[in-house]
């Protein structure tokens, strides 16, 4: 476990990968390496946002409360982002994340204070987020367009 | 107490009133020094005359009748008369010098002691004109240079004019002529020099006052520090300065002019004296009226005389500036409306408390002749009733709960507790029977015990059997200087009044009533932060211990809990805590010495010179460098002074260049070999890594391989401090021996929270309480937390703890009238309902009336009283008011 592996679980998280390995660098120094056995839960639906986490190691279960219960919609496993809306908007968690599988899950928690600080001091930060934003509204737009299509066809 | 009445406006009434015998004794005694005196001035006549010059002698000659002696005999005898004139002249000189010195620093103390009184007895509006910044340089070091004069007031003129009359009695008695010529001068300089002085006197006082301006500015410019800053004013607050130092730099050179001006004059007269003996006497000796060893006396004692002379009209400058100095500070401790000083008499009877109902009939409270704060109040509140008192702000709740707790005393009208008329209650009895607890309340730098059984030390309930000889002495002085003579060693705490008999049974009533304002949990926890001295308290050490073991258990015993795997990583002898710093890894234990804290230890010659023998200097040389490197890297883009250095640097913002610059010229040259590195970035190389955390930091510096070294000097380490002359600097981990450098926590974890594990610290905190709550330490933990140190006005505790503790306070002393202004208005307002209930449930039959900020809190006491411009303006109980229109329903519509 060191600083240059989590800067390289970055890396790969298309929301920061054009950014300034340096920069990278430093958000994953101002990061807390966190451990979670099975089953504990990493935020619960409902809670205020203030963290969004990139899974290190094992798997992380994205659950929803539905009216016959939590239901799981989706894992997410190594080197990928949970709740990094939270990050950048002021909206409650919209899912609960639990630890799944049989190992523990380690993921680098990012704190969304020291994370917007970071932008305010870097703007190119912000640039670049925004531009992979943009790409992701135009997918989602493309994938409308074509649910639209199928469903008028 | 010291019965010293008003204080004399005039500094030597104030010395005369308070030292009569003193001053009439060291009258005799100058009066007795002056017949020596007139020898020592006598004999040297006779020694020219008779002893050198032999005249109207026949040798050899016997002295006291006993033995005869030749010329130079006699010459030996005459000069042995005159030193022992001299002598005794000396020595009873010497001992009027220490009698006076005694009476000056007597008179000092009965001042400061009285100005101190008189602040005590202050009305409590008057500290809103004064600051403390004026008060405490008054007592401290205004009244220091009016001590020293007060000493001479009137011995220092009594000296000097006995000793002037006798040297003009005996130039008179030489000839009168040149006693006349001697004393010309005098009444010339009597004259000029109070002309002189008038002016300067005038100075003097702009001068204390420009000086207190400045003080008071300084205390502004303190208090206000973030105004200016925030308003970037430090220009205008420079320039206000400099001015202010101008003009007391106008006034101080002006002063010092003129009393060189007077210091010339007087010399110049002074030397011109000799003149007129020259001629005078001269043309005597010379006309034969006059012998030549008259004419030289008569010079040597005029030289005598200017001394005295000097001394007298210093005494008189001083004299004035004496008292101008004593009439400006006794006059700031003249406030109108004082609490009379009868009220501070201890009573003989200790408390019979405050039974009955209270009674305001007319009652008016003004603050000064424009402001009234209450105006013709008329009220009864039954005893045990529970009322409330609501209205706006200013509207009179607050000044007619200060009036009941007596904080502002009535202008006009009555207030009656049953048969007693409250103004004129002793104040030691008013303070055993009566809580009150105000908004901002204040807490004394102590420890949070100190602070509750505050309310319980209205008197020293227990003296020692008997008194130590030096101690009654002590006593007895106090009482000459007029203080108040009672022992402050002694036992003040009345704890019958908090219904127990002594300490021991004290933290029960302190853990109860701390759990009735919600204030028991955080003094817990400051107990689980506090330390204990296992030498002072072995039993509490001892089962901290035994809570470490049960503690342990809980992690890997057999019956380990689960949920802690993990979270906790032990200090283990043989293993590297990845979870504590460098430093700790290296001692093995917590510093006693504050130079092996880990900001310092890099600087410690001795760990260095353990670093070095064990070879693992120029590894952390090589370390720091590459932790200085990283920092530089991660943090050189950011502005100085973001918050990131704070939290998450090891170097400051302003280090950053300098750690730049020692890692260049510290650079390892091609074959890997260090060059010659000054001690100063040694020292600051090898304290950056000390302060690395493996699991926190994650820089990768610290392997395996480097783990294992850092054991083997940390053996080292052991061996060169735990024994021998460096021994007692480290408290060494111990698994069997508590730790006393180390917080109580610390020492049941015995080990560190694992960084990186998910609620941890939430999981051990409550582990740890249960491990204490099954062994019944609770109460041995909160005992410590009781021993916390407040700080200085509480400044250690939240508004919110400072409140609660101050309503505890009220409490542990069981009042029979209780009463709160605005006292939880810093409360959330959940906390505030929950401590008020609890504050409520432990008054039980006390009287207890609280202004309410928040009206709707009203409806826990069985009465409202709504109070508007000083008057009352509705009275009911809270479910009949809220149903009627009026100003309890406009105030909670609000």
């Amino acid at each position: 476990m060191s600083i240059k592996e989590e800067t390289d679980a970055l890396k790969r998280i298309p929301l920061f990968a054009k950014l300034d390995p340096a920069k990278l660098k430093l958000l994953a120094f101002m990061s807390q390496r966190l451990t979670y056995e099975p089953g504990q839960a990493i935020f619960s639906q409902g809670d205020a946002g203030d963290a969004a986490y990139i899974v290190l190691e094992g798997e992380a279960a994205v659950l929803i409360d539905t009216n016959s219960g939590p239901t799981e919609i989706a894992r997410t496993g190594k080197h990928e982002i949970v709740g990094e809306i939270a990050i950048l908007c002021e909206v409650p968690r919209t899912a609960t994340v639990r630890a799944a599988g049989d190992n523990s899950l380690v993921c680098l928690k990012i704190e969304k204070d020291d994370f917007m600080a970071l932008v305010n001091e870097f703007p190119s930060m912000g640039l670049e987020i925004m531009r992979e934003l943009a790409r992701r509204i135009v997918k989602t737009n493309a994938q409308l367009r074509n649910a639209m299509a199928a469903k008028s066809a | 107490m010291g019965g010293s009445g008003d204080i004399d406006r005039n500094i030597f009434r104030f010395v005369i009133r308070f030292s009569v015998k003193e001053t009439a004794l060291v009258c005799l005694l100058v009066a007795a020094a002056q017949a020596f005196y007139y020898v020592t001035l006598d004999l040297p006549k006779n020694i020219m005359n008779q002893g050198i010059q032999g005249q109207g002698i026949q040798f050899p000659k016997e002295v006291l009748g006993w033995f005869s002696v030749d010329q130079i005999g006699y010459l030996l005898w005459l000069c042995l008369l005159f030193f022992l004139a001299v002598l005794v002249n000396g020595a009873v000189k010497q001992y009027i010098n220490s009698l006076k010195g005694k009476l000056g620093e007597r008179l000092l103390r009965r001042l400061r002691y009285s100005l101190v009184e008189r602040i005590l007895r202050f009305p409590i509006p008057h500290f809103r004109k004064v600051s403390s910044g004026e008060l405490i340089p008054m007592v401290t070091s205004e009244v220091e240079q009016i001590g020293g004069f007060m000493g001479d007031a009137f011995v220092q003129p009594l000296m000097q004019a006995g000793m002037l009359l006798t040297i003009a009695l005996f130039l008179f008695m030489q000839n009168p002529v040149m006693g006349l010529a001697a004393i010309s001068l005098f009444p010339f300089q009597a004259y000029i020099v109070p002309m002189l002085q008038k002016r300067v006197k005038a100075l003097g006082k702009e001068r204390v006052r420009a000086v207190r301006k400045v003080s008071e500015r300084i205390g502004e410019t303190v208090g206000g520090i973030h105004e200016v800053r925030a308003n970037g004013t430090a220009s205008w607050e420079r320039a206000d300065y400099a001015e202010r130092f101008g003009t007391i730099f106008r006034i101080r050179f002006d002063i010092y002019q003129r009393k060189s001006l007077v210091k010339f004059i007087n010399n110049f007269l002074s030397q011109c004296a000799p003149l007129l003996f020259y001629s005078i006497g001269g043309y005597l000796v010379i006309q034969g009226q006059l012998s030549l060893g008259a004419l030289v006396a008569a010079l040597s004692a005029h030289k005598d005389m200017t001394a005295p002379w000097k001394e007298l009209l210093d005494y008189y400058q001083q004299a004035q500036d004496a008292q101008q100095k004593y009439e400006q500070v006794v006059e700031q401790f003249r406030p109108e409306q004082m609490l009379p000083e009868g009220l501070h008499e201890l009573p003989a009877d200790p408390a019979p408390g405050l039974g009955g109902d209270i009674a305001l009939a007319g009652l008016s409270v003004a603050e000064d002749a424009q402001t009234k704060l209450l105006e013709a109040v008329s009220l009864t509140i039954p005893h045990g009733a529970k009322v409330a008192l609501v209205g706006a702000a200013g509207g009179g709740r607050e000044a007619l709960a200060m009036t009941l707790a007596r904080l502002y005393l009535p202008s006009s009208g009555t207030l009656r507790v049953g048969e007693r008329d409250l103004t004129r209650l002793p104040d030691a009895h008013l303070g055993a029977s009566m809580g009150y607890v105000g908004p901002g309340a204040y807490h004394f730098s102590t420890s949070v015990r100190d602070n509750l059984v505050y309310g319980l030390r209205q008197r020293p309930v227990a003296a020692p059997e008997k008194r130590s000889a030096s101690r009654t002495r002590w006593l007895a002085e106090a009482a000459r200087a007029g203080n108040l003579p009672l022992d402050v060693e002694d036992n003040w705490i009345d704890y019958s009044r908090a219904g127990v008999a002594n300490a021991e049974q004290f933290d029960a009533v302190a853990a109860r009533v701390l759990e009735r304002v919600d204030l028991a949990e955080d003094v817990f926890l400051f107990g689980l932060r506090g330390r204990v001295d296992p030498r002072a308290k072995p039993a509490v050490a001892e089962a901290i211990l035994a809570a470490r073991a049960a503690f342990r258990e809980r992690l890997s015993g057999p019956q380990a809990d689960p949920a802690l795997k993990g979270l906790i990583e032990s200090f283990d002898p043989t293993r590297y805590n990845d979870n504590a710093t460098l430093a700790e890894n290296l001692l093995f234990g917590t510093p006693i010495d504050p130079a092996f804290e880990v900001d310092v230890l890099a600087e410690q010659r001795d760990f260095l010179a353990v670093l070095q023998k064990q070879g693992m200097a120029d590894e952390l040389i090589a370390m720091g460098r590459k932790v200085a490197e990283t920092m530089v890297e991660l943090f050189a883009g950011l502005p100085a002074g973001h918050e990131f250095f704070d939290r998450f640097s090891f170097i400051a913002a302003d280090d950053l260049p300098t750690f730049q610059a020692i890692v260049a010229r510290t650079a390892p040259d091609e074959s890997g070999k260090l060059p010659a590195i000054s001690n100063e970035d040694r020292a600051r190389l090898i304290g950056l890594p000390l302060k690395l955390v493996n699991a926190r930091h994650r820089l990768g510096l610290i392997t395996p391989d480097f783990k294992g070294r850092v054991l083997e000097t940390r053996a080292a380490i052991h061996d060169a401090f735990g024994k021998g002359p460096a021994a007692g600097k480290i408290a060494f981990f111990d698994p069997e021996s508590y730790n006393a450098a180390a917080a109580i926590q610390d020492n049941i974890l015995f080990g560190r929270v694992a960084y990186g594990q998910a609620k941890a610290q939430a999981i051990v905190g409550k582990a740890m309480r249960e491990v204490l709550d099954t062994l019944g330490l609770r109460e041995r933990v909160f005992e410590v937390g009781l021993d916390f140190q407040v700080g200085v006005g509480g400044s250690r505790l939240t508004p919110a703890q400072r409140q609660k503790l101050a309503l505890a306070r009220a409490l542990v002393k069981r009042p029979e009238i209780l009463v709160l202004n605005d006292a939880l208005a810093v409360l959330d307002s959940s906390t505030q309902v929950k401590t008020l209930d609890g504050a409520l449930a432990a008054a039980g039959s006390a009287t207890v009336v609280a202004a309410l900020a928040d009206a709707a809190l009203a409806a826990k006491f069985d009465r409202v009283v709504v109070m508007a411009d000083g008057r009352v303006a509705q009275d009911g109980r809270y479910d009949e008011l809220i149903g009627q229109d009026g100003p309890l329903k406009e105030l909670l519509a609000l």
